[in-house]
């Protein structure tokens, strides 16, 4: 196949992000793209993820993308003719602490404000809802029924049906060695596989997306941490809402094939790119499992796996150009919840490049917040 | 003849092609694509079957393809047991 040696834009990083904005110029008709992917496509986060798709945040920029790519998660089955297995089996997330308590309060109140119909649960609502949940310790939980899961797979593979279909070019295996710039401008982008002349460069690459920003000399405030994830045997499904905890930093839930899917953090990660699985997370993701729901004592693990956080100090993604260097688009920094908000940035990412009016007001996700702005901390990041 | 090559997910030898045919050319890819390997037996069966169709479909060697990731538990272990539940030992 002859490769293209000049495009209209530049995607790097074939994940659901870099795939979801040629998707959306492809719909507009533009598909003079190339994507370019170091891996395999889906090979990053966007494989890795427990498919979480909540809008319960703290922070009103993550409440607004989770709530406008929710009800675009709701069509896009359809749109892509996928069984994207999305599952609106809601978000329980439980309170453990009376700091917690308070913090539930407010995000209920901005939740609330926004339109998202958030309510409160007592501990014993928790368990009509989930008979085998362990109340003992519960203060208090919140609620969205239309908060759910959808399997990361057919989305991502989706999307790259229908731009191999439009003719778009997605080159895998191709890593990204330097951009080109001249002057303010860039030039060209030189991959392990040859040079592709180019105006525009979306840099969507997760994990990787401050080394791709340093090779034209823009600082990121990204920084990369393993996070661990796991699978176990599919039984009859039980358990309708994903169900995640602060305080522990676990989350879980059942997919429409039965597995539960579910992972916890470890406070004590060290940044850096690393994907292999840990002993810690193994033991640790039990024990807090049938602490929660003591029934999963005979459920087998299957499989653990990890994947990165491309964390930014705020927990909030940074969307849009920036100031040194023109048509130069961040699409990265989502700090775990890329997937669930990648509907709506990747529409914006689209009509950014396309010189149209976003349809999404994103200038306080842009990355010049972080100088000297006063930031809105998210704080309900978990996993 | 309708071959089945994993039996965990029903998948069979067919749509192992389509998918190779689709553009997902590399064990991982079709893994993440058809759910193979991913089901009670981890991909003992299916791996190496479809490490053939792979390369015959390519025109390489069954070596010249890359295995995908161990995962572990190697096999499959309760939570109970991974916890430490003395009555699970």
């Amino acid at each position: 196949m002859k490769m293209t040696d000049k495009a209209g834009a530049v995607i790097i990083g074939g994940g659901v992000n870099g795939l979801g904005t040629a998707y959306h110029l492809a719909k507009k008709g533009y598909t003079d793209v190339v994507i370019l992917e170091k891996s395999y496509i889906c090979s990053g986060a966007s494989g890795r993820n427990g498919g979480g798709i909540r809008q319960q945040w703290s922070s009103s920029e993550n409440i607004k993308l989770a709530m406008e790519s929710t009800k675009m998660f709701e069509e896009l089955s359809d749109e892509l003719e996928e069984d994207l297995e999305f599952i609106q089996g809601g978000y329980l997330v439980l309170a453990f602490t009376d700091d917690e308590l308070e913090q539930f309060k407010e995000n209920v109140a901005l939740q609330r404000k926004m339109g998202l119909d958030t309510e409160y649960v007592s501990p014993e609502e928790a368990k009509e809802m989930v008979p085998q949940l362990n109340i003992s310790k519960v203060k208090a939980a919140t609620f969205n029924q239309s908060d759910g899961t959808v399997y990361p797979f057919p989305v991502v593979h989706g999307y790259a049906r229908v731009l191999r279909e439009a003719g778009v070019e997605i080159r895998e295996h191709t890593e990204v060695l330097d951009i080109e710039t001249s002057g303010d401008e860039i030039a060209s982008v030189r991959t392990s596989d040859g040079k592709i002349k180019t105006d525009t460069v979306v840099n969507a690459a997760g994990g990787w997306s401050s080394d791709i920003a340093d090779m034209v000399g823009v600082e990121l405030p990204n920084k990369p941490y393993r996070h661990e994830i796991m699978v176990t045997e599919p039984f009859a499904r039980f358990l309708e809402p994903m169900i995640i905890s602060f305080h522990h930093g676990i989350y879980f839930s059942q997919s429409k094939h039965g597995n539960i899917v579910g992972g916890i953090g470890n406070p004590d990660e060290k940044e850096g790119i690393n994907q292999r699985s840990s002993l810690w997370f193994m033991r640790t993701m039990a024990k807090t499992l049938v602490d929660f729901i003591p029934q999963f004592r005979s459920v087998n693990m299957l499989r653990q796996w990890a994947g990165l956080y491309d964390t930014t100090p705020d927990a909030q993604p940074i969307i849009g150009p920036v100031p040194e260097v023109r048509r130069f688009y961040q699409l990265n920094g989502f700090s775990g919840h890329g997937f669930m908000v990648s509907p709506v940035v990747d529409k914006v990412t689209a009509e950014l490049i396309l010189g149209e009016t976003p349809s999404m007001d994103i200038e306080r996700l842009s990355v010049e917040r972080f100088e000297g702005m006063d930031l809105e901390q998210e704080y309900s990041v978990v996993g | 003849m309708t071959v089945t090559i994993c039996r965990c997910e029903d998948i069979t030898e067919e749509e192992i092609v389509e998918a190779i045919e689709d553009g997902y050319t590399e064990l991982e890819s079709l893994k993440r694509h058809l759910r193979l390997a991913m089901g009670q037996c981890q991909g003992k069966t299916c791996i190496p079957l479809t490490e053939r169709i792979l390369a015959r479909k390519l025109g390489k060697g069954p070596d010249d393809m890359d295995e995908p990731t161990a995962r572990p538990p190697s096999r499959q272990v309760s939570f109970g047991v991974l916890a430490g539940d003395e009555d699970d030992r």
